[in-house]
């Protein structure tokens, strides 16, 4: 189970998963490490994106008379080069892998193991990040020579990035893993993938830092998830939320990764018993 | 002659193949449908702060934003399956089987797999398109619109000869999909005008992965900018361009040994 309950038992259980963590990252670090020039490739389109956006926004800016919205070019610049690393170490790539392993019945595999199967997920995300931070990191520095941003860090809201990152890291997965289970159900999951890029892509301050939004979508990516896993913990590392703000983040993230464990615990099994292995 | 006359056939087979599943029509039209809103939301938020964006007008970035879906559709309906299919073809070694066709092989793993319901994309972005243009009473004449077939050619035999180039590049290698992802992630920057990207990705853009040349100049051309010029040296690239990807192809091919052992 997902959601922790804190009897012996429950405890035990939990240490024996966190043992598997080292097998798991060894093996899927040596394969990711194996097909290091065609991840660095799909790198391209997350280091392109937010480039795109960055330039759009200073061209505003520039023409707004020197910024927009509290954001002059080099804040943006700054922004955007700390949500393509924050966007990079939270992104998954679960909900367009299940489908396959649903019709190709992967889940024969990973059934069988005595473990549930998001850890192996979780540590194949954790490995494929780590030897991409090899080509995302280059990218910062260029980007850095190229757009001059500005960072004002101080060391409280570098602190509490950490742990706004790794929430985040969490929120997303539970959350994306939560949906990708639909495949269990239905064929029609692009559809689904769709509709909740297209709503990511907007509320998580990705299209543009969520207060230059529109007040009533801002309000609304205020209580939703997508932004506390992108556009909360740059903004938290970029010192510009208050305290109150940050609190408040963080308890938004606890009950979103609450809610999504508590759904996976509770949809895992049944969707389990619905799959039935193709093939022979 | 034959070119043409075996595309229609093959469209006609594809058309036929997918005829079996029409529902998948609609669920284009959603997924394509909802692609494109969230792309006019962010111009939607880009304009709530600004009047202008480089020079483009709302109403500009609507209509390229148009074009962008027109061709975005109209490479997936056939030239992205069709060679994807080709470089899967050179691994499992069905391409001997192509060879074997009395007809001009690069003519017929450009058309061997159709996505007929990709064509929702390019009816979604003519619309867009239409509707850009009726809603802000652009005057598209004659010359204008001239101008925008011709700009559109061009884009697209440029898009076809950069795609031929990369399909190429599997006789050498095998892992090429991932070389067609460089290609799509460039792409989607031509949601935005190239010009107000900074020199080096602008440049990317239009010699490198000519994204330029499919989706803005078509756009510049709809809204009137577009110069002479600029007009005959795209269709000049264009030429340049497919001269050189069909020599490349030979090169290739004559290569190729064959998938036996």
């Amino acid at each position: 189970m997902l959601v922790p309950t804190f009897t012996w038992g429950a405890v035990m259980h939990w240490l024996r998963t966190l043992q598997a963590y080292p097998a798991f990252l060894r093996i899927s670090l040596l394969s990711n490490l194996q097909y290091r020039a065609s991840g660095a490739i799909w790198m391209i389109g997350s280091i392109l994106e937010p480039v795109v956006y960055l330039t759009v926004w200073s061209t505003v800016a520039r023409s707004q008379g020197g910024s927009v919205g509290g954001y002059t070019p080099e804040e943006f610049a700054a922004y955007y080069m700390t949500l393509l690393l924050v966007n990079h170490l939270t992104f998954t790539w679960v909900m367009h892998e299940f489908q396959y392993r649903v019709q190709y019945g992967h889940f024969s595999f990973a059934l069988l193991r005595p473990i549930h199967p998001i850890h192996e997920d979780i540590a194949l995300n954790l490995s494929f990040k780590a030897v991409q931070l090899a080509v995302i990191l280059p990218a910062l520095i260029l980007l850095g020579l190229a757009f001059h941003p500005r960072f004002d860090l101080d060391p409280l809201s570098v602190a509490l990035f950490l742990p706004a990152l790794a929430m985040g890291f969490l929120l997303r997965f539970l959350f994306e893993w939560t949906l990708a289970m639909a495949a269990f159900w239905t064929t029609r999951v692009t559809a689904i993938n769709q509709s909740y890029f297209s709503v990511q892509m907007l509320l998580s301050g990705r299209v543009a830092p969520i207060s230059l939004l529109p007040s009533w979508v801002a309000a609304a990516a205020g209580f939703l998830p997508f932004y506390y896993a992108s556009g909360f913990p740059v903004e938290v590392a970029l010192g510009r939320l208050s305290t109150d703000q940050v609190l408040r983040g963080f308890g938004i993230q606890l009950v979103w990764i609450t809610v999504a464990a508590a759904v996976i615990s509770l949809v895992w099994r049944r969707s389990a018993r619905k799959f039935t292995a193709v093939g022979s | 002659m034959n070119a043409l006359r075996l595309l229609v056939v093959y469209f006609r087979i594809g058309l036929l193949g997918e005829a079996q599943y029409r529902v998948n029509f609609l669920f284009q039209l959603f997924e394509t449908g909802l692609g494109m809103a969230s792309v006019l939301a962010a111009i939607w938020v880009v304009f709530s702060q600004t009047d202008t964006l480089g020079g483009w007008k709302p109403a500009e970035l609507t209509a390229l934003i148009g074009i962008y879906f027109i061709v975005l559709g109209s490479i997936n309906v056939m030239v992205a399956p069709s060679l994807q299919k080709f470089m899967e073809d050179i691994v499992t070694g069905n391409f001997d089987y192509t060879l074997t066709k009395p007809a001009d092989a690069q003519v017929l793993v450009s058309l061997s797999e159709v996505r007929i319901w990709r064509l929702a994309d390019v009816l979604l972005g003519a619309v867009a398109l239409v509707v850009s243009i009726v809603r802000e009473s652009m005057v598209v004449g004659w010359v204008e619109g001239g101008k925008f077939l011709l700009a559109l050619l061009a884009g697209a035999v440029m898009v076809y000869s950069f795609w031929i180039v990369l399909a190429t590049l599997a006789f050498w290698f095998i892992r090429v999909e991932n070389i067609l992802q460089i290609f799509w992630a460039m792409y989607t920057a031509g949601r935005w005008p190239v010009g107000i990207y900074p020199g080096w990705l602008k440049w990317t853009l239009t010699l490198v992965v000519p994204v330029a040349f499919a989706v803005t100049v078509p756009a510049e051309a709809v809204s009137g900018r577009a110069s002479g010029t600029s007009l005959l040296g795209a269709l000049g690239l264009a030429c340049v361009l497919f001269a050189f990807s069909r020599w490349f192809w030979r090169v290739g091919i004559r290569k190729y040994a064959g998938a036996s052992s």
